[in-house]
């Protein structure tokens, strides 16, 4: 668990990635049909994937939700407000953050280690290309872009599912479900914010992983499970100080 | 209708036949792998060193991750109750909202995710590295049968250790959520208590040690079937250990459903 170790340290090694990236992004911007392909890889590839976990999710949620809200007031009316509020403010962009990092960074940090044991990165610097800009940059803006069209999608599978539930196993009528009654526009700022900062923290992680790859088949395989843990508690962390952030500043006003 | 992606036609009947087949035989190595599993334990004949060994490794390691997860979860589940509370204005079911969320369903599905991405990547990669250098050959040349050596004390250890952190994680949630609502969201610690202790949590913390240990038999079957079945050299294990992980995170959601499911009906 390198991000508790020395968790300065690794903060300080991942924003200067970032950093590194973001100017690489301004000066050479990566050809448009790599970006494609990489956007293709963290978002098409993963539309199945997302499809099984967020259905099951959504359709969970309302189940559970429903049951224990009939033990304290038996009006289901509110449950699809509040479960359309609380998709889009922290379960839809926080559980489709885990999923693409599940999926994608591990798909990241797996294949820039394998070019690392196998000295193919030094091959790039070797021949005066600039590894971050050539394997970072289209990874990056790809995964940027797509993870806010895989949040909306996970939503709509969500509460699609949800809605499913919920007419099915507790004759909720669509109509009272789909109801944006307790959504505000504070809520949908927080889920976009966070949606941002896991689709910058997710690639960026995953890349600092692979490039610290050392030894064989099993410096590969430790590069990809540091990849998942790092990303898995960036996330979680990222979703405790916007949630705290966006909490304070809508009491605020 | 099909397009070209780098230069391959993507048919999406071919793909969808293509997914099926690959399910089907992952499903079914997976099934084969668990009764082999279930066959060397009954009776009870594996190797205990060896599972003293993961035990240490999988649980008492992961403790610090598991407290860190907890803490936030129970953190985060209060600011999102908090926001409910306000716009209903019922104080008092802070605890209830957080405790519930946290206990039933957040808390198992947390921290299953992160002991997969954890111990289970961490497993795959290191039998795909045995496999990729013959030393799960080497042990069936030595007459140990790789099954009761190697996938057996994961499973047992996976399952013992998964419904420990959950009890761990769900107190530490708990003891998160309360500091939370003291300090965010200004609401006596007291009251928090007061309200999970009088919501009856028991039969959520039950479900959740369920959870706990149906997800630590779902990670450990599919991290040693993609660790054992690794080919290809160091890009195979890195393509295992994704493989690995993504199923995981499909066994946990829909584990947890079944789960809940049968629970909430019975």
């Amino acid at each position: 668990m390198s991000v508790l170790r020395t968790p300065f340290e690794a903060a300080a090694r991942t924003l200067g990635l970032l950093a590194e990236t973001v100017r690489a992004c301004i000066r050479t911007p990566p050809p448009r049909r790599a970006v494609l392909a990489q956007m293709f890889n963290t978002g098409n590839r993963s539309l199945l994937f997302l499809l099984v976990t967020m259905g099951f999710l959504g359709m969970i949620t309302v189940y559970q939700g429903c049951l224990q809200a009939m033990k304290v007031l038996p009006d289901l009316s509110n449950a699809g407000a509040i479960f359309i509020m609380a998709m889009v403010r922290e379960f839809g962009p926080t559980i489709t953050a885990l999923m693409l990092a599940t999926r994608v960074g591990t798909g990241i940090a797996a294949e820039i280690a394998a070019m690392v044991v196998s000295d193919q990165v030094e091959a790039l610097k070797v021949s005066s290309t600039d590894p971050i800009a050539f394997l970072v940059t289209p990874r990056f803006l790809g995964f940027v872009v797509m993870m806010f069209v895989c949040t909306v999608y996970s939503c709509a599978v969500a509460v699609a599912a949800g809605l499913l539930m919920a007419e099915l196993r507790f004759q909720i009528n669509p109509h009272t479900f789909l109801s944006l009654s307790f959504t505000r526009w504070s809520d949908l700022y927080v889920g976009l914010a966070k949606t941002f900062a896991y689709g910058v923290a997710i690639p960026i992680l995953s890349a600092d992983s692979g490039f610290r790859a050392t030894g064989g088949s099993e410096g590969v395989g430790w590069a990809t499970t540091r990849a998942v843990i790092n990303s898995t508690f960036a996330i979680i962390f990222l979703d405790f100080v916007i949630a705290g952030i966006g909490y304070l500043l809508v009491r605020g006003t | 209708m099909s397009f070209a992606m780098n230069g391959a036609r993507f048919h999406p009947v071919g793909a969808a036949g293509r997914v099926v087949l690959a399910a089907c035989s992952v499903v079914g190595g997976m099934s084969v792998l668990q009764m082999r599993i279930l066959a060397a334990m009954c009776p009870p004949d594996f190797d205990y060193d060896e599972t003293l060994r993961q035990l240490d490794k999988v649980g008492v390691r992961s403790v610090g991750v598991v407290i860190a997860t907890a803490l936030l979860t129970g953190a985060i589940m209060v600011i999102q109750s908090g926001a409910f509370v306000e716009r209903t204005g019922a104080t008092s079911l802070v605890g209830w909202a957080a405790g519930t969320a946290v206990l039933a369903e957040v808390g198992p599905i947390l921290i299953g995710l992160m002991f997969s991405g954890r111990v289970g990547a961490n497993n795959t990669a290191e039998l795909g590295a045995m496999v990729i250098s013959d030393q799960v050959k080497a042990l069936r040349v030595l007459g140990m049968d790789p099954i009761r050596y190697l996938a057996v004390p994961r499973f047992v250890s996976m399952i013992v250790m998964l419904v420990l952190l959950t009890c761990l994680g769900d107190l530490f949630a708990l003891v998160g959520g309360a500091v939370t609502c003291e300090v965010l969201l200004q609401i006596d610690m007291r009251v928090f208590w007061q309200s999970v202790f009088e919501s009856h949590l028991l039969d959520f913390f039950l479900m959740g040690l369920v959870k706990g240990f149906a997800f630590g038999g779902a990670i450990s079957i599919v991290s040693c079937h993609y660790g054992l079945t690794v080919t290809g050299g160091a890009e195979g294990v890195g393509r295992a250990v994704n493989n690995s992980v993504v199923t995981s995170a499909i066994a946990i959601f829909v584990v947890n459903f079944v789960v809940s499911a049968l629970w909430g009906e019975a």
